[in-house]
């Protein structure tokens, strides 16, 4: 038998429906496990306090009338970007040190409702202002696969989690790159739904215009399973799609990819990527033609220029949201913000004022116009695009120092994507030096299910799907 | 030479210098405290920084417009009644305040002073 905290969703189900094992004897398994494990690898911030009495009432449940809710007992870990009433919430930063949050994000609402156990709230960059988990005011969660190198971020905490398996399943967010990159580089599935189609209501707010919340998980499957549950129009954020759902666990059925048309992106090749990591994209892509897909190499703008944009419109966008911290309703004073955050608030605060905003700003915004043109116009052939989610594999610890824009530079694969607000999948595609390398399967906006159905097809017939080994941690 | 090609050619030319007098004031425009080594620090890697986003400027975008929104809705609206669904109740919505009045959030003056009074 499988050991409990490598469980998927489906099996975790199984196994309460056999009665091989209670939503207790799994959250205390997990709650063992962290005891043991997080403080070597500061994933968790804060531990829901909760959890067991919550199990309880899961196994009553689930004696009473069986599995009825797609999360019930599921345990989960939650970027503390998300609001949670009666778990702290401090987005890594010192200026929420302590903060109690007055509501529940939509997100979380919805994942309580479907029955999921919060275990804690994870680690992250503070404010979610980076890709390596470093900017955290509480020190950085270090990589499951080797703890000396990066998690990667700003969602590091939340991939960690997975992989470490410290949680069945765990809730991101993603600007540009923050779900994807992280589940790169410590191995896991994650997830961008597109922009819009999962609610930012509760999100604590980086670049309200890019911010996309979704799952990191063991696979496709639960991946999807996730989606479907926290997708959906909200009022409380008008930029819902009010598009419906679809039922993405139940379009995962392909049993090739044929008819499917994949675009693999030449020049996100890049000259300075190393040649093992190009050779496992092209494998993939190799795969993916087996399976059955066409895959062509098309040509896109210079992903060089999608750091640019990404660049103004991002520190624009905080430096606007950060304006909230005030310290006179919540929180306390400005002078707590980390260094990453004052430095993203002030060039934001720079590319919008007088004189420069035509300069920095509007140019910026209609170069995303030319790249969203560009991705529709591919996306009138193609089915998805293709390429590596990271230059390379996990960096070591303290790499970020003194690079203000390490994150653009380790995202550049993934900012297109995510400034034109696209679905897309990251997935496990081989390994480097022992550690994990991610391949992205990027759709069209509101292509959640397609970009799903070829994420899993590629898995099911792959194997770099791994867990680390931890047992000299235990 | 066209005139639109020239001022391509000079905005790549053009590079910006952020100055340590630059940060200084933008740092109160953000109203942010800096410490002396950061003013230095600051002016530096934003000029950088502003270097790599002047890379823009290879791009031609004279016939775009800006993408403010990127999945397409527009005026998205509610009736405009009260949901008390979406309301904290009072002594919840201050809960989190450091300092509190009869049931208000006390907040710093901003007349009559040059900087915003440390009350908080």
């Amino acid at each position: 038998m499988m050991k409990l905290h490598e469980l998927t969703i489906k099996q975790i189900h199984e196994g309460y429906l056999k009665k091989e094992f209670t939503c207790v004897d799994l959250v205390k398994h997990f709650q063992n496990r962290i005891e043991k494990i997080n403080p070597k690898l500061n994933i968790y911030l804060a531990l829901n306090e909760k959890a067991l009495d919550q199990a309880k009432a899961i196994d009553a449940e689930i004696s009473e009338k069986g599995i009825t809710r797609p999360l019930l007992g599921i345990p989960m870990a939650i970027k503390d970007n998300f609001l949670t009433l009666g778990i702290v919430t401090t987005a890594s930063s010192n200026i929420l040190n302590g903060y109690k949050p007055q509501y529940e994000s939509a997100v979380t609402s919805k994942l309580i409702e479907a029955g999921a156990i919060f275990l804690g709230k994870t680690n992250m960059d503070s404010f979610a202002h980076g890709s390596s988990t470093e900017t955290s005011d509480f020190g950085p969660t270090l990589n499951p696969w080797n703890p000396e190198h990066l998690p990667g971020g700003s969602s590091g905490g939340s991939a960690a989690a997975v992989a470490a398996c410290l949680a069945t399943a765990a809730l991101g967010s993603e600007t540009a790159g923050s779900i994807r990159q992280p589940a790169a580089w410590c191995g896991v599935t994650g997830f961008k739904p597109s922009y819009g189609r999962t609610s930012r209501y509760g999100c604590i707010a980086m670049a309200s215009s890019t911010d996309s919340p979704g799952p990191l998980t063991r696979n496709v499957e639960d991946a999807a399973i996730i989606t479907k549950v926290i997708s959906g129009k909200d009022s409380r954020d008008a930029t819902t799609a009010p598009a419906l759902v679809e039922n993405y666990p139940d379009l995962l059925n392909r049993s090739d990819l044929k008819g499917i048309k994949i675009a693999l992106v030449k020049e996100y090749l890049l000259p300075e990527m190393r040649q093992d990591v190009k050779d496992l994209v092209l494998s993939a892509a190799e795969k993916l033609r087996q399976l059955g897909a066409t895959v062509d190499e098309i040509s896109l703008l210079d992903p060089k220029y999608s750091i640019g944009v990404y660049t103004v419109i991002q520190r624009s966008e905080v430096s606007s949201n950060l304006s909230r911290f005030d310290g006179i309703r919540f929180g306390h004073k400005r002078d707590t913000f980390c260094q990453e955050t004052k430095r993203r608030i002030m060039l934001g605060t720079y590319t919008l004022s007088a004189g420069y905003y035509d300069a920095f700003y509007k140019k910026a915004l209609a170069v995303r116009t030319k790249i969203v043109e560009e991705f529709n116009e591919v996306f009138k052939t193609y089915d998805a695009i293709i390429g590596a989610v990271s230059p390379g594999p996990a960096l070591k610890v303290g790499a970020s120092k003194n690079q203000p824009m390490f994150g653009e530079m380790e995202d550049v694969l993934l900012e297109a994507s995510s400034i034109a607000g696209l679905a897309s999948a990251g997935v496990p595609c081989g390994f480097v030096d022992g550690l994990p390398i991610g391949l992205q399967i990027t759709t069209d906006q509101l292509q959640e299910a397609k970009a799903l159905s070829i994420a899993h097809c590629f898995q099911k017939n792959t194997d770099f799907q791994l867990f680390p080994d931890l047992e000299k941690m235990l | 030479m066209q005139a639109r090609e020239f001022l391509l050619k000079f905005n790549l030319m053009h590079k910006v210098i952020v100055t340590p007098e630059d940060v200084k004031k933008i740092a109160k425009l953000a109203s942010l405290k800096l410490q002396e080594n950061e003013v230095e620090l600051f002016a530096d890697q934003f000029t950088k920084t502003i270097d790599v986003v002047n890379q823009l400027n290879e791009i031609d975008t004279s016939k775009v417009s800006g993408t403010y929104q990127v999945n397409n809705l527009s005026n998205v609206t509610r009736d405009d009644i009260v949901d008390q669904s979406r309301i904290l109740p009072q002594e919840m919505a201050i809960r989190e305040a450091k300092h509190t009045h009869n049931g208000f959030f006390v907040v710093p003056r901003i007349i009559d002073t040059d900087t915003t009074e440390e009350i908080i």
